[in-house]
């Protein structure tokens, strides 16, 4: 394998992981917004979760109304330049533009979505006329997609808001969390920076909120609380050898590649385990860091990834192999990782079953499991009342996001368990007037 | 195999595509570079009175993603010598003996125009055209269109020219006036072996917001152009069928205004144009586009049968009708094939909001390919031309096919409607929905 050289500097490392949606030039976003027909009750919006009018914006960048444009997308996802790049467009907006029902290539929706709000934040537009403060506060914790949506969201009702934040970064996952060539930290930092600004946040870095006392003084401070905290680490899988030197968690591991890029050191033979986007991402990029090969192990079939098929062409593209019906039965080493005991499975009756006899070893010198993330209970746990559900998600009303404490709200990954950054905006929005109603009462 | 050649009042061409007056005519150079890729022949562009051109000179209409679909300019005749066009044009005859050499001319006295016409058929140039079209510059200096308006001038001046030509007159008219067959007539009457249209038509192609100028702009300033272009076709079309029709005028006609392809050039012959004449598809393009336009009208001649230009000539105009004339019993309505549908529904919005409400949307979100509401269709063909699908939205006849009654029938049966709320009227037994019911329709994108 090993199409990438292993980057020696941060030149190489930005060529391994050139953006697969790169900007628009001002040709290209003249030609691509032309195409579009302007549907009647158009399909591409419908199928955004944060319902951006598609066709409308399309014709402001066709016009040259890019501030124009630029409005009708922050109006409806203030996380607009980072969703024209990292969302999963293919099976959203694009995924549903009249031109699939021909074979005329759909329009890039994503990429004249970036296109239009790059311009805009390069050049600080204004977008938003803020309204007067009406003197009530509330706490967001969580300075991820969801929370910031919805202190945006409060700011437009006329709330201070306080977003506490655990990390010294905002963003959540986007910046931490996400390929890095479906977008770069100077990029998500860029879009970030622009809506402090536009919507006056204030985020308090590097405060986490895990002590009853933190909690004590959220609820005696604020007249609500919105809880955006997103998901924990890497879970166990509960077999021998993970506390094994080079078996790391997907999340954990691209939080690291994200910081310290070319730098970052992974292994030479890389095992993935799982089949979901984060698996996918994690082969690709262990590739574009030079491994001479990388497996993803999936203990189903292929057909039952839950990664998107685009994700999955993606990691192969760059010579990921992929591997199905092979769960790992233990990580084997001394010290460090030396290889995965897998066995062979088959689904019967819709259950994964291991076919007994059929054990092997693969050598490897790192092990990545992108296996689902922990839920944040030890924090869930410090508040009176909070339910979750069996898989240890918050539970929230489906219009107001509020909780079974009425104080508090959630949205993302804490509530889904883990979806796409514009789910999480879309919730963190809606979130945002179900506390506006709360508090109206 | 059809042949291409044509004899255009005299004026003998391989083919009959030619280069209208203009920037691609503006040196022998370009001239004989055009023979050489193909084309027929060439109107010089305008010599005559002494110019200065400004800079800069061109200003386009862009639609979408296309560009130069209306071309604008402010270039005025050609501001190179005399001795070097006659030069030149007499170059290009000894290289190219069977392409048509037309010159164009624009002067002001009696004396000037014998002289000139005089030194181009000296020159060996196998046509004249009188340029009484440019609509800018020339027009204040009383030439140009000044002369193209003025009918009873126009004529005056043919007879002229036509006291000293011993090769054919070619006289071309502008747009820029509400009847063109009038200038025609006096073309005639002057004496002129044939007519040629449109010449370009007085416009602004757009204003730069920044500055609030118009385009093009010179030293932070504009003046009106001349327009042509693809955009133009659909109003020489119309000219050169009013000319062609016209009892009183019975002259050669050369098309001009929009022709970028074959297909141009077929309609401009078929409205009755027997020579075509090519400028902004040129200046888009360069002269190669000739391949395709030979290739196109030799394919449509073979195709058709046509072994002739001339056979071609005016096969539409029987069909062109006053409008008193058309069949009121003929019926057609849209028809949608569900199999070819996108689901854009640009028809339903179009003809919700830009006809007559007659295409539906299912009640079932999960179909979202609209329906023709029979009655409420007037068979206005708005759905099938908005559709963005080669044949998806068709016009399907409804009527039995044996009854013809037009207004002028109607009249003469006494059956016209007469007054303003007069049951004959049609509009009366047309289905609108009640004004109200347009605030309870259902909405999207507000």
């Amino acid at each position: 394998m090993a199409e990438f050289k292993k980057p020696m500097n941060e030149a190489d490392f930005n060529k391994n992981f050139a953006p697969i949606k790169p900007l628009m030039t001002e040709t290209q976003a003249a030609i691509e917004s032309s195409r579009c027909l302007f549907c009647f009750d158009p399909p591409c919006m419908k199928s955004c979760p944060t319902e951006i009018d598609i066709p409308l914006f399309i014709r402001q960048i066709h016009t040259g109304n890019m501030t124009g444009a630029a409005k009708t997308i922050y109006n409806s996802n203030v996380f607009g330049n980072t969703c024209g790049k990292v969302c999963p467009t293919e099976v959203l907006c694009e995924g549903s533009c009249v031109y699939n029902n021909t074979d005329v290539k759909v329009i890039e929706i994503g990429r004249l979505q970036t296109y239009a709000t790059t311009q805009a934040i390069h050049e600080k537009k204004k977008i938003v006329t803020l309204p007067a403060l009406n003197g009530k506060k509330v706490a967001v914790v969580g300075a991820g997609p969801a929370g910031i949506a919805c202190a945006s969201e409060l700011r437009m009702l006329g709330y201070t808001t306080d977003i506490f934040e655990a990390k010294s970064k905002p963003s959540g996952l986007t910046v931490h969390g996400i390929a890095p060539y479906k977008i770069t930290n100077e990029e998500v930092m860029d879009e970030m920076n622009y809506l402090i600004k536009q919507f006056e946040l204030n985020i308090i870095y590097e405060t986490a909120i895990n002590e009853k006392t933190d909690i004590e003084k959220l609820e005696s401070n604020y007249s609500a609380v919105f809880l955006g905290v997103g998901l924990g680490k890497t879970g166990e899988l509960g077999i021998a050898g993970e506390q094994l030197k080079n078996c790391t968690g997907a999340v954990e591991m691209i939080e690291v590649l994200r910081m310290k890029k070319h730098e970052t050191v992974l292994g030479k033979k890389v095992i993935v385990l799982g089949g979901g986007n984060t698996a996918m991402d994690a082969g690709s990029e262990a590739a574009r860091m030079g491994a001479e090969s990388v497996i993803l192990a999936y203990r189903r079939s292929k057909h039952e990834m839950g990664a998107y098929e685009f994700e999955f062409d993606l990691a192969k593209a760059v010579g990921v192999q992929g591997w199905f019906n092979v769960a790992p039965l233990a990580i084997l080493g001394s010290e460090a990782v030396e290889g995965v005991k897998f066995i062979r499975t088959e689904t019967r009756d819709g259950k994964v079953v291991n076919i007994e006899g059929s054990e092997f070893t693969e050598a490897c010198d790192m092990v990545i499991k992108a296996t689902g993330q922990s839920k944040q209970t030890s924090v869930f746990d410090l508040i009176d009342g909070l339910d979750l559900d069996s898989g240890k998600r918050i539970k929230v009303d489906p219009i107001s996001f509020q909780t079974s404490n009425n104080k508090y709200f959630a949205a993302g990954d804490a509530v889904s368990g883990g979806e796409e950054v514009v789910n999480a905006v879309a919730c963190g929005k809606k979130a945002a007037r179900g506390i506006h109603a709360f508090i109206s009462k | 195999m059809a042949d291409l050649s044509i004899n255009f009042a005299g004026i003998k061409s391989p083919n009959p595509f030619w280069l209208a007056s203009a920037p691609p005519t503006n040196s022998g150079y370009q001239i004989m570079k055009a023979f050489d890729a193909g084309w027929g022949g060439a109107v010089w562009k305008t010599l005559g009175v002494p110019v200065i051109n400004v800079s800069s000179r061109y200003g386009s209409v862009n639609y979408k993603d296309k560009r130069m679909m209306g071309f604008n300019n402010i270039e005025l005749i050609t501001d190179r010598p005399l001795a070097i066009n006659l030069k030149e044009i007499e170059e290009v005859k000894k290289y190219f003996p069977d392409h048509a050499v037309i010159a164009s001319l624009m002067v002001e006295t009696k004396e000037q125009w014998h002289q000139i016409v005089r030194d181009v058929q000296n020159a060996g140039a196998d046509g004249i055209e009188l340029n009484f079209g440019c609509p800018h510059g020339m027009c204040e200096r009383g030439m140009g269109s000044a002369v193209g308006q003025e009918p009873k001038v126009l004529e005056h001046i043919v007879s002229w020219v036509m006291e000293v030509a011993t090769i054919p007159v070619i006289v071309k008219l502008t747009p820029n006036i509400t009847d063109i067959t009038l200038p025609a007539m006096a073309a005639k009457r002057g004496g002129g072996n044939a007519i040629s249209m449109i010449n370009t038509i007085q416009s602004i192609v757009g204003v730069d917001l920044d500055n609030f100028v118009p385009y093009p702009i010179v030293d932070g300033q504009s003046s009106n152009g001349g327009y042509c272009g693809p955009a133009v076709k659909p109003i020489a079309l119309n000219m050169v069928k009013n000319c062609a029709i016209h009892p009183d005028i019975n002259l050669p006609i050369s098309g001009i205004g929009g022709i970028e392809s074959w297909r141009d050039a077929v309609e401009h012959i078929l409205l009755g144009a027997s020579s075509v004449q090519v400028c902004t598809a040129v200046m888009h393009y360069g002269f190669g586009i000739i391949r395709e336009m030979k290739s196109g009208l030799e394919q449509y001649m073979d195709d058709k049968g046509f072994a002739t230009i001339d056979q071609m000539v005016g096969k539409a105009l029987p069909n062109v009708k006053t409008w008193e004339n058309l069949n009121l019993d003929y019926k057609v309505v849209a028809n949608i094939n569900d199999d070819k549908c996108i689901e854009c529904q640009l028809c339903y919005t179009a003809c919700e909001d830009g006809a007559h409400q007659a295409i539906g949307l299912s009640d079932d979100p999960a179909n979202r390919i609209p329906h023709i509401i029979e009655a409420n269709c007037v068979g206005c063909n708005l759905c099938s031309l908005v559709c963005p699908v080669e044949g998806c939205i068709t016009m399907e006849r409804r009527d039995d096919g044996k009854s013809v009654v037009t207004w002028k029938d109607k009249g003469e049966a006494n059956k016209q409607p007469t007054t303003f709320d007069d049951p004959l009227a049609g509009g009366l037994h047309h289905w609108v929905p009640e004004p109200a019911e347009a605030l309870t329709k259902r909405k999207t994108r507000e």
